[in-house]
């Protein structure tokens, strides 16, 4: 891409209000993980102060019916929210990328046999999976969470990636690559995947909202870390004490909207940066 | 055609296989051991415990070597036998499920049937009316942006505990048993409806903007251009994209079929609705291995058989897939 290129798109992106207002609520959330734990004293777990209080100047999000802080388990959950996305996302696209390019780039028999194992994997209800391994492990932490939901999440960007390699294999430049001797993975590297950039940044951050639903579902089910807390955790806990009879809506409404507002503002986002890259989307 | 169907069926047929080895992994290899669990609820004395425990060894058929077991499982398997509940025993583990499936259906079917229609249409409106798609577009990015359990535990609290409208648990109310009679249909309706609405709502938002999409990039195709320039009515133009833009909704609905399920899995938990997924939770807190297994068998055999009334589905609606030509390119 050369400057005037970058330039324009960068224009563009900057013009796009869906852009925009996406990637304003992702910052907004991301500086919360990182400054928030600043501003409290306390340990997720902690037994900070009077039990079931309502928000107030003391305890910004009230505390939960032992008397923990609400606030600070939600920006600690936060944390754990990126990280399963870009972790658990970024595995799910990595395999994706690699199965997939396989899979295009080679074509016949390779292709034959990754497309019947993906169409396997898409199959199967990922959940099921999930739900014996998580059972398995005794101890979790978030990183293994993440992998196995990167590991189970891959099939749609393979099946992706691949019909958009499909169609670039045939190009003359690649072509002309593959005459001049070069070895496929090169090709791949230097002549297709660069032309995919865009492309994958979406199916990057797709995997990335998806990731974190999955976890959000894992975690309410109890399936969850047994060593962290997370907003689907929060969730699970406020509806085993009984917070809904209780009306205790702010140990519930937190956790819930925060996945919400960042896994919308990552799809409108999305929807935004598609419009970037593509110039026949744009709204003129 | 005979390709197409050739194809889809080798790989149900493996994923079937693979499904259920996998499924027959899970008491084998889950820590602990589900016999002793259900024994050490019993208070019994060391000897009779030892007795016991090889009495039940030999009743859940964990005495033969392991590839024998593997084979009297898919024997058990065509014989409609799942083994039997530690947690409920000694119910079998069909029996309990068979309980619990036509709360599934009665939730699920119309859920993800009628968001769909919906989804799809309102879509497709709004892919042409500008003031219904800047709202309905940030709505349906949030709708398909929330977590399931998250929107039922919402409804939840604002219908059911502020308000007051609708119970918040359990399939009809306690006082009732399941008979055929006005006031009971009354109660499962009424149980019925939240749960049905958060799977519905957060499905509509994500068919909605398919749709809308999808629309979009039909409209923008060469041949709604030609059509345009040979001055097609516009409504008739519409019909084509329509037809175009639904295959790909049509596979996505196969494709989204797990996703649903555990979608409704969570919000099955939220208002402890006795369905499969209230019934795998039940069954994991108790460690009840052999109706975790049932369970994960039935979402299989169940999401496969969707799978595969899609497939025909797809074949009616895509004409090139029936002249061999494959339209789906899977």
């Amino acid at each position: 891409m050369d400057l005037q290129v970058r330039s324009e798109t960068l224009y563009f992106a900057w013009r796009n209000t869906k852009l925009r207002v996406g990637l304003s609520v992702v910052l907004f959330f991301v500086a919360l993980t990182f400054i928030g734990p600043l501003l409290t004293d306390y340990a997720p777990y902690d037994y900070v102060g009077p039990a079931a209080q309502p928000p107030s100047p003391e305890y910004w999000f009230g505390t939960t019916i032992f008397g923990q802080d609400v606030f600070t388990q939600f920006v600690m959950g936060l944390k754990a929210t990126f990280q399963v996305g870009i972790i658990g996302g970024g595995l799910g696209t990595l395999l994706g990328i690699l199965i997939g390019f396989t899979a295009g780039y080679r074509g016949g028999l390779v292709d034959e046999i990754l497309n019947i194992f993906t169409n396997i994997v898409l199959v199967i209800p990922t959940l099921a999976i999930l739900l014996i391994i998580a059972a398995y492990l005794e101890v979790r932490g978030i990183l293994t969470e993440s992998v196995f939901i990167g590991c189970t999440a891959w099939p749609w960007a393979a099946r992706a990636i691949r019909a958009q390699t499909f169609s670039l294999r045939t190009r003359e430049f690649v072509d002309l690559a593959r005459l001049s001797g070069m070895n496929v993975w090169r090709i791949i590297m230097t002549e297709i995947a660069p032309n995919m950039m865009s492309y994958l940044l979406l199916v990057f951050i797709l995997q990335f909202g998806g990731a974190v639903l999955i976890a959000a579902t894992l975690d309410f089910i109890g399936l969850g870390p047994t060593n962290a807390v997370s907003l689907g955790l929060m969730m699970n806990n406020a509806v085993l004490w009984g917070a809904l009879l209780l009306g205790m809506w702010w140990w519930f409404i937190p956790p819930g909207l925060a996945i919400m507002a960042i896994v919308g503002a990552l799809y409108v986002t999305n929807v935004g940066l598609d419009e970037v890259f593509s110039p026949k989307l744009r709204e003129m | 055609m005979r390709r197409y169907f050739g194809r889809k069926l080798l790989i149900y047929v493996l994923t079937f296989f693979l499904a259920v080895t996998i499924d027959w992994l899970i008491p084998r290899f889950m820590p602990g051991d589900p016999v002793q669990t259900m024994l050490s609820r019993a208070a019994l004395h060391a000897e009779a415990r030892e007795v016991m425990y090889g009495y039940y060894v030999r009743a859940f058929g964990l005495d033969v070597p392991l590839w024998q077991q593997y084979l009297n499982f898919w024997n058990a398997l065509f014989h409609g036998d799942l083994g039997t509940s530690v947690y409920l025993f000694p119910q079998p583990v069909v029996k309990v499920i068979m309980r619990a499936v036509p709360y599934d259906i009665l939730l699920l079917l119309p859920a993800i049937l009628l968001s769909w229609f919906a989804g799809n249409h309102f879509g497709a409106i709004a892919a042409r009316t500008r003031w219904l798609d800047n709202t309905l577009l940030p709505v349906g990015y949030i709708l398909t942006a929330t977590p399931y359990m998250w929107l039922g535990i919402l409804l939840a609290w604002v219908f059911g505990i502020v308000l007051g409208i609708f119970p918040i648990a359990g399939a009809y109310s306690f006082e009732l048993r399941p008979h055929l009679s006005g006031a009971f249909l009354a109660s499962l309706l009424k149980h019925w409806f939240l749960p049905f609405a958060s799977i519905f709502l957060v499905k509509f938002g994500g068919w909605a903007i398919g749709m809308r999409n999808m629309i979009i990039y039909e409209l923008e195709s060469d041949y709604a251009h030609y059509l345009e320039a040979l001055g097609t009515p516009r409504k008739l133009i519409r019909k084509y994209a329509f037809r175009n833009a639904i295959l790909p909704q049509i596979t996505g609905l196969a494709l989204d079929l797990g996703v649903i399920v555990a979608g409704a899995l969570v919000t099955e938990v939220v208002f402890s609705y006795p369905g499969i997924g209230y019934l795998i939770l039940q069954a994991i807190q108790n460690q009840d291995y052999f109706l975790i297994q049932g369970c994960f068998l039935f979402i299989i055999i169940g999401v496969l058989l969707a799978n595969f009334a899609i497939d025909i589905a797809y074949v009616i609606v895509d004409p090139r897939t029936r002249l061999g030509m494959t339209g789906e390119g899977a």
